[in-house]
């Protein structure tokens, strides 16, 4: 994984409440063995007409979607399926960071493994991004500060383990073997 | 003396490899890993790239359910799997458990079925473990008393390897429910109406552990429906302390521990369970003489009313709108006499023999409203073999079902058995997600009791009136 240290962009707001992973991405996509080339199909049913052409309506789809990095979103983002395919697609299309008010357990942990960073910020900065989507936000990881740019900067919660290893590009499978003893002797007691 | 516990803390501290601390996660020991063709590949991939073994072949069972066809001339004849990505998955399951040396239930397997149906069956699933699985309804097998939880591909390949994984303790969260369910009200509308309680987020962060005289009363099937919804919830698992009941589903399953074994094994287990005084981090408490038959209406499961009851009307707000349109539903409308095109009986929720005992109970004698496709689906062949042995398939084919070869099938529709756009379709499954069972499916949840009384029917339907 690439460390990351920083995310400068413009933002695209989703103000839904409660995007579940199914919309992020339909899990008849998920006959895939690999994690390529998913951000083709994130937020298929809502991106594409039945005919398979691009809604034009949809924000992804719009002129000044095109190289935000922030995706902003209403409340409990990510619920539902397991599936890590649902990051790697936001990851695939160009996501960095995807700000909401609550994020769901499982997508929360996938998107921290994957390098994209979930953002949970209070009711009152939630509202300001929802209201002022293509603004420019500054995620600053060492100090896990999220500045807008009315200037307001507020911290967010990431616990010192998972911010090592993203400002790191730190691969948590490494730590894991290295705990190996650990894991013996945890075995020889327990069979 | 030590401080008293809850449940999930007593199986939590047996399994930590390392504590955590303020700077590190705990490393938590895994008992089981359960694992099937979605989200396996791409641990698999990692493994081989950094030339790693499964650390404990033993500790891992393998299946196939999700992408898998339910018909019968795919699974045993020689029509081959309709959809390529999907034949090409299953024969990459096959290929990695057989690199890996997995103990696989391939697709013509008698012990094959959903993942999450087959292992309690066999009874791998015990009181007391870890369990986990690329599969967020993990949290079914809670219901034995285990913790249990759903987790990436990237921790399904921290598994392969290291049969550990990192995590920071959740908090805990006890669902009281006192009282006693009415007449055709079952453990499916009860989770429901705790979902419609707490919200589909009112779990994050927390385990949850259903307590009180009206879980004592369930059976092990019934208690799976519940724990299996906890992700519905957000929670992060669900807990049921294991009691004569677990211990006489388990006993003589073919993987429960035998003779001498199994007695010290349940003299281990009959210590999990919270201690009085125990204090947990949050909690709630539903009256279960209160549940009705639950249905939802909208594109989350915690969009629920009683089957009596009509839409909610909440007028300028946009994003309920939104679900509403989608369902195309208005607020105020009733429920009871909703058009249904398609009744889904199956799915790790709802797919286990009593789920079609209960079924079969309302469509004996009777036949599939004109017009309706009921799809019946179980859980495992182990459940077919049993529906059919004890003559419940005769009676789905008598009142015009599609009786099915298990699978996750029309839950989420992966392997080609999906709900046409716009359709309506009564599903005993976990999630009414816009496009869940097919592109503009419009899922209504229920119990297997009013899945079957609305395809009799027609239209949504009471199940009490036809019990």
């Amino acid at each position: 994984m690439e460390p990351i240290v920083r995310v400068h962009s413009k933002t695209v707001v989703i103000p839904s409440s409660n995007i579940d992973t199914d919309q992020i991405i339909p899990a008849r996509f998920l006959t895939t063995t690999t994690k390529d080339g998913l951000g083709k199909q994130l937020f298929a049913d809502w991106r594409y007409r039945a005919d398979g052409t691009p809604n034009p309506e949809f924000v992804l789809n719009r002129p000044e979607a095109v190289g935000a990095q922030v995706l902003v979103a209403g409340r409990n983002f990510g619920c539902g399926s397991s599936r890590e395919h649902a990051p790697w697609a936001l990851l695939d299309h160009g996501f960095r960071a995807v700000i909401s008010t609550e994020i769901a357990d499982i997508f929360r942990g996938n998107s921290l493994k994957n390098g994209l960073l979930p953002i949970v910020v209070e009711e009152s900065i939630s509202r300001w991004l929802l209201e002022h989507p293509g603004t420019v936000v500054d995620i600053d990881l060492r100090s896990a500060r999220l500045t807008l740019p009315t200037g307001v900067s507020v911290a967010f919660a990431l616990e010192a383990f998972a911010r090592h290893c993203l400002l790191n590009g730190i691969d948590e499978l490494g730590y894991l073997r290295s705990h190996s003893k650990d894991i013996e002797r945890y075995e020889a007691a327990h069979g | 003396m030590s401080a008293a516990r809850t449940l999930f803390e007593k199986v939590w501290a047996a399994h930590e490899v390392v504590p955590e601390t303020p700077d590190t996660p705990a490393i938590l020991y895994i008992d089981l890993h359960l694992t099937h063709e979605v989200t396996s590949p791409q641990a698999f991939s990692t493994l081989k790239t950094l030339g790693l073994p499964v650390r404990r072949p033993d500790r891992t069972l393998a299946t196939m359910d999700h992408s898998t066809p339910t018909s019968t001339e795919q699974v045993f004849g020689d029509a081959p799997i309709k959809v390529d990505a999907a034949a090409k998955q299953v024969r990459q399951l096959e290929r990695n458990a057989a690199d890996f040396g997995i103990e696989l239930f391939g697709m013509r397997d008698a012990r094959r079925g959903i993942v999450h149906v087959i292992s309690p069956e066999l009874g791998a699933t015990q009181p007391g473990m870890t369990i986990v699985c690329g599969d967020s309804h993990t949290s079914t097998h809670g219901a034995f008393g285990a913790l249990a939880f759903g987790i990436g591909s990237t921790e399904v390949g921290h598994v392969f390897a290291t049969q550990t994984l990192l995590q920071r303790k959740p908090k805990t969260f006890a669902v009281n429910v006192d009282g006693k369910l009415g007449p055709g009200v079952t453990a499916k509308d009860l989770i429901l109406s705790i979902i419609g309680k707490i919200g589909v987020s009112g779990g994050t962060g927390h385990v949850l552990e259903y307590r009180g005289a009206a879980i004592r009363a369930l059976s092990m099937d019934e208690r799976m429906t519940v724990c299996n919804m906890s992700i519905e919830a957000g929670a992060r698992a669900g807990m049921i302390a294991p009691d004569e009941t677990t211990f006489a589903y388990l006993k003589d399953k073919p993987r429960a521990p035998k003779g001498k074994d199994w007695d010290a094994a349940v003299a281990r287990w009959r210590s999990l369970s919270t201690d009085p005084g125990a204090r947990f981090d949050a909690s709630v408490d539903i009256d279960a003489s209160m549940v009705e038959p639950m249905v939802t209406y909208g594109t989350n499961p915690g969009m629920v009313v009683p089957i009596g009851g009509s839409i909610p009307d909440k007028p300028g707000d946009e994003v309920f709108g939104k679900a509403l349109d989608y369902m195309g539903f208005r607020g105020g409308e009733a429920m009871l006499g909703k058009k249904v095109d398609v009744v889904f009986i199956g799915s790790c929720t709802n797919g286990r023999l009593e789920d079609l005992q209960a079924a079969a109970k309302i469509l004996k004698g009777r036949k599939v409203a004109h017009g309706v496709r009921l799809l019946i689906v179980p859980g495992s062949q182990e459940i077919k073999r049993q529906a059919e042995a004890a003559g419940l398939a005769d009676i789905f084919k008598s009142a015009g079902a599609d009786w099915r070869e298990s699978g996750c099938s029309m839950c989420l529709g992966m392997n080609g058995d999906t709900v046409g756009a716009g359709q309506y379709s009564i599903s005993t499954s976990n999630r009414n997600f816009e496009g869940r069972q097919g592109v503009g499916a419009r899922t209504l949840l229920v119990s297997p009791l009013t899945a079957a009384a609305s395809a009799v029917r027609g239209i949504i339907a009471d199940p009490r009136e036809m019990l």
